[in-house]
């Protein structure tokens, strides 16, 4: 009795902490405090859940010792190996990591629901019903979001799509659900077990064929919405499990999860809708675009130009991240701001690979976080400002958006650097960006191309400022 | 604890369900986009907490088969929980105002 309160309690608490440390996380000068809180929140409720060792079934009593040192393995070996990674993996590598972190969650939530289908306690329908769909929604998350990591790590480029797959797509679901529902009708016969495994196994099968057409561009909001299922899926099992702190834990990641999805959708300006069930990026190539002369420009020049300017805003993209250049522009930056030009960077809502994955890169360098500045607050401060460096971003930048209805692109919120009175943008080639869009603001006559690795260019620019400075 | 469930109880989870739920919305309604994926990896990290349950469904294992599921249960739950941490708190840790100026350099690419 005094254990079941005191593990009850614990759980309490560190639900209580959960919800503390998500708040904490929300500004950035409290955030390192709410992760901090919410890891004792979850050493303390594992721990206190070793003392339910003494409150199992008497069927379990014999096999206690196994179970136990199963259990610490398991622990270690999770515990060692996602460590392992999560410390060593490059943080332009990110993305994948939440991504296969929160399938291994959903399996989890999933293994749970097949935990409680085999154990033949007398339970209701609706009970078990909830169970299903638990394990459902988990394992969705769980394949999805393996097919999400390898999508990002860059082992499955192309998406996958074939004539009529959204109603095979469909179909696999309706079939994941009779089975679902024939393995609760059954439950506890010898006829349910078949049932149940080709659930699970549909279940699975549909996670994978969810996921495969979705393209690398779109990953981001589908792991937010994986990691809000797996929330769901934890909520539930929670509930089956009688575990309370469960079921808060999980359905406040399972709101909060969904309100980010939403976020993240709209700063891409695509609905969800459409990251499911469109293809976006297929038939954009063979739009046609301006024609006309890009100028371009020796690295050293466009640095002299950024030298003698009075304020200068900083555009990156994902092609900054590729090229590893982060700490040489910073070194730039510092070198422009001690000779007194005024630098911001610009950030749009998806620059990098997710939400916010830009402002983490930049903050691996070094770069203070006051210094760079949403699309929003910066947007007006374009026209008034003497250069735009754009480095390795492209559709993000494109005035097509703004203007042209028939672009595929039409109507996503761009970084007006096209107003700066001149424009340098650093670039590999004069290839078109991830939609395939070709962007008019490279033949723009403010607009200068520094064509280059960004991080050849930027060391050339460095040399550069630095050759004034003796001068 | 698994076969307590009554329509009583179904009703109560329906009500932590609901608040849990505003909670979880209210908390990240005024995120700034910069915090975005730090907060889904922080998100991530909390639904770890259902390795507490699977660590409960392994305790009370009976068979080979429940004992399998179990372990696969706790090491992915485990998992879960580490790669959230880990992933948050570096992501979390680079996040410093002006005023410090970056006293060391910290991960080099």
């Amino acid at each position: 009795m005094l254990i079941e309160y005191i593990v009850g309690l614990s759980g309490l608490i560190a639900a209580g902490l959960f919800i503390y440390g998500l708040k904490a996380m929300s500004s950035p000068v409290t955030a390192v405090s709410g992760i901090v809180t919410a890891g004792y929140g979850m050493v303390f409720v594992v721990g206190a859940t070793f003392l339910n060792l003494f409150n199992i079934s008497p069927d379990a009593r014999p096999h206690l010792l196994v179970n136990v040192a199963l259990a610490v393995v398991a622990l270690l070996l999770g515990c060692l190996w996602t460590g392992w990674r999560g410390r060593t993996v490059q943080m332009t590598a990110m993305p994948q990591m939440v991504a296969i972190f929160n399938g291994m969650g959903g399996g989890s939530a999933a293994s749970l629901a097949a935990v409680s289908l085999l154990s033949d306690h007398a339970t209701s329908g609706l009970h078990l019903s909830v169970t299903i769909v638990g394990a459902l929604i988990g394992c969705i998350s769980f394949t999805g979001s393996i097919i999400a990591w390898a999508k990002l790590d860059g082992r499955m480029r192309k998406p996958v799509r074939f004539g009529g797959q959204r109603i095979f797509n469909a179909a696999l679901f309706l079939i994941a659900l009779v089975l679902g529902a024939l393995t609760v009708m059954q439950y506890a016969t010898p006829q349910g077990v078949l049932p149940g495994i080709l659930f699970f196994a549909a279940a699975l099968l549909f996670g994978v064929c969810m996921t495969l057409p979705i393209g690398g561009a779109d990953m981001p909001v589908v792991i937010s919405l994986y990691n809000a299922f797996t929330g769901l899926a934890v909520g539930l099992e929670g509930y089956v499990m009688g575990n309370p702190a469960l079921m808060i834990a999980g359905m406040v990641v399972g709101s909060a999860g969904t309100l980010l999805t939403a976020l993240m959708a709209k700063a891409m300006n695509r609905s969800l809708t459409n990251v499911l069930f469109s293809n976006f990026g297929d038939t954009a190539s063979s739009a046609k675009g301006p024609e006309g002369e890009m100028k371009s420009a020796d690295p050293s020049d466009a640095a002299t130009s950024m030298r003698y300017a009075s304020s200068v805003i900083i555009v990156p993209g994902y092609g900054l991240a590729v090229a590893q250049a982060q700490q040489k522009l910073y070194e730039f930056v510092k070198m422009l701001v001690a000779d007194g030009v005024d630098v911001k960077f610009a950030i749009h809502p998806v620059a990098g690979r997710m939400p916010g994955h830009m402002n983490v890169l930049l903050a691996e360098a070094g770069v203070p976080y006051d210094m760079i500045c949403d699309m929003d607050d910066i947007n007006d401060s374009f026209a008034t400002t003497d250069v735009a460096l754009i480095i390795g971003a492209n559709d993000v930048v494109n005035p097509e958006a703004l203007t042209d209805k028939s672009s595929p692109i039409y109507g996503m919120p761009i970084l007006n650097a096209y107003k700066a009175r001149q424009v340098f943008v650093i670039k590999r080639g004069s290839g078109t960006g991830y939609s395939g869009v070709q962007n008019p603001l490279f033949f723009q006559k403010n607009c200068t191309m520094v064509f280059g690795d960004a991080q050849a260019v930027l060391s050339k620019m460095v040399e550069a400022v630095k050759a004034l400075g003796t001068a | 604890m698994m076969d307590s469930v009554t329509s009583m109880t179904f009703i109560i989870a329906l009500y932590i369900f609901m608040l849990a739920a505003f909670t979880g919305y209210v908390v990240i309604s005024r995120v700034p986009s910069i915090l975005h994926t730090p907060l889904m990896s922080g998100s991530n990290f909390i639904h770890g907490i259902v390795v507490v349950g699977a660590l409960d469904a392994l305790f009370n294992a009976t068979t080979l088969t429940g004992q399998i599921i179990g372990f696969v249960g706790v090491f992915l739950g485990a998992g879960n929980v580490m790669g959230g941490y880990v992933v948050t708190d570096r992501m979390l840790a680079m996040f410093r105002p002006s005023q410090k100026q970056t006293p060391e350099k910290k991960g080099q690419p």
